[in-house]
């Protein structure tokens, strides 16, 4: 049971940490929580989907459809949470302020509502699998009962259910003035962090192989597979030995999107040029 | 959500796509890269301890002969896939510097341990 929790829980803190900080992005645009929850089963079904076809998809693509599907799906994600953090400069205080306009922002909020259920969607795809085959592996292999798998799963599950709450909760806690400033940098760290890791799908599959040296190695200082570690993975995209590649990855998207994020804010909320709404 | 943003989407992956094309190019391997074989059996790494020459590419390739899934990770390697249970896979690793590189299964770490010599 204890083997199931700490997997499950290890698995599901990524996942928890995400929706934590989106719920707390999307803070007062309307119909954000069925957008989550749609997201959240999306991610589910997908899971349990991998999960059946994890044979087939290795084998496709030359053997590198493991890879390729990762790296793809991240790929995405960080797209999503870039396009995101553009469009929140560009509309995001208004909403914050809660103006005029009602109908108008329910029908923009929910077209960045739809990127962040796809990124919601994905993380809880990419965690959700693995602790679907790694739960399947105990049942064939029976070394567990079956009711202190599911408790223990269930267990993990609350915990990294109670990770994303505390997550949101300390976001919010936040004023409002500067909990926009705030979340923009989070999401930018956050898809820089994801970006690299989908590089590391790439250099697997042998499709990159340029800069794969390892450019430092932090593990005996601050290991990414200890609590610390996995948090700071999945917030800022810490990594104990990255490669030169990765490196690159992560700083040229950081510089994209804070750069996009910036080009695209106006420069006053008041003075906000007629130009750039659609 | 309306046509706008499907336009946008579409355009996003679009860009995404030209801007991984290079790298999406065939990859050329050094043609004189290294095989090494490996098979899991009851949750243990058959060699436990394989060799490997520094400094050449390396193709390992992972045969689970147990009927559950495991994940063949490694974090200096860097590496991370799943074997369904009875399948096989392979992984691409860079050239290396001689060493010892731990890897395991991710979801029998306690009992799944081996170290790639590289020399």
């Amino acid at each position: 049971m204890l083997g199931a929790l700490i997997i499950v829980f290890r698995e599901v803190i990524e996942a928890g940490i995400i929706v934590g900080i989106l719920l707390a992005v999307t803070k007062g645009v309307p119909g954000r929580g069925r957008w989550i929850a749609a997201g959240v089963a999306a991610g589910i079904a997908g899971a349990a989907l991998l999960a059946v076809f994890a044979d087939e998809i290795s084998h496709a693509l030359a053997g590198v459809g493991q890879e390729l599907f990762n790296a793809s799906v991240l790929a995405i994600a960080v797209v999503m949470l870039a396009w995101h953090n553009i469009w929140m400069a560009r509309h995001g205080r208004e909403l914050a302020a809660q103006m005029q306009e009602v109908g108008a922002a329910v029908a923009k909020g929910s077209r960045s509502l739809a990127a962040v259920a796809i990124v919601v969607a994905v993380a809880v795809l990419r965690e959700g699998s693995e602790i679907v085959l790694f739960l399947y592996g105990l049942v064939i292999a029976g070394g567990a009962s079956t009711s202190g798998l599911v408790a223990g799963g269930l267990i993990g599950l609350a915990l990294g259910c109670g990770v994303s709450t505390l997550t949101f909760l300390g976001l919010v806690r936040i004023p409002g003035r500067y909990l926009f400033g705030v979340t923009t940098v989070l999401i930018t760290f956050l898809a820089a962090g994801l970006a690299a890791q989908s590089v590391v799908f790439l250099q697997q599959a042998g499709i990159v192989t340029v800069l794969e040296g390892t450019m430092w190695d932090t593990s005996a200082i601050l290991s990414d597979s200890s609590l610390l570690g996995r948090v700071l993975h999945t917030l800022i995209g810490y990594t104990d030995q990255p490669s030169g590649m990765q490196l690159l990855v992560y700083s040229v998207t950081l510089i994209v999107i804070f750069g996009l994020t910036k080009a695209f804010a106006p420069h006053s909320p008041a003075k906000r040029p007629m130009a750039v709404g659609r | 959500m309306g046509l706008p943003f499907l336009k946008e989407l579409a355009f996003g992956v679009g860009a995404l796509m030209i801007g991984l094309l290079p790298v999406l190019a065939p990859a050329a391997r050094a043609e004189d890269s290294a095989t090494v074989h490996l098979s899991l059996k009851d949750h243990r790494f058959e060699p436990a301890e394989p060799h490997a020459p520094a400094g050449k590419p390396i193709t390992i390739e992972i045969r689970n002969l147990d009927g559950t899934p495991a994940e063949f990770e490694s974090k200096t390697l860097r590496v991370e896939k799943v074997v369904a249970g009875g399948g096989v896979i392979t992984v691409q690793i860079r050239p290396l510097a001689a060493g010892r590189y731990r890897f395991f299964d991710d979801y029998h770490e306690d009992t799944t341990e081996g170290f790639l010599i590289v020399q």
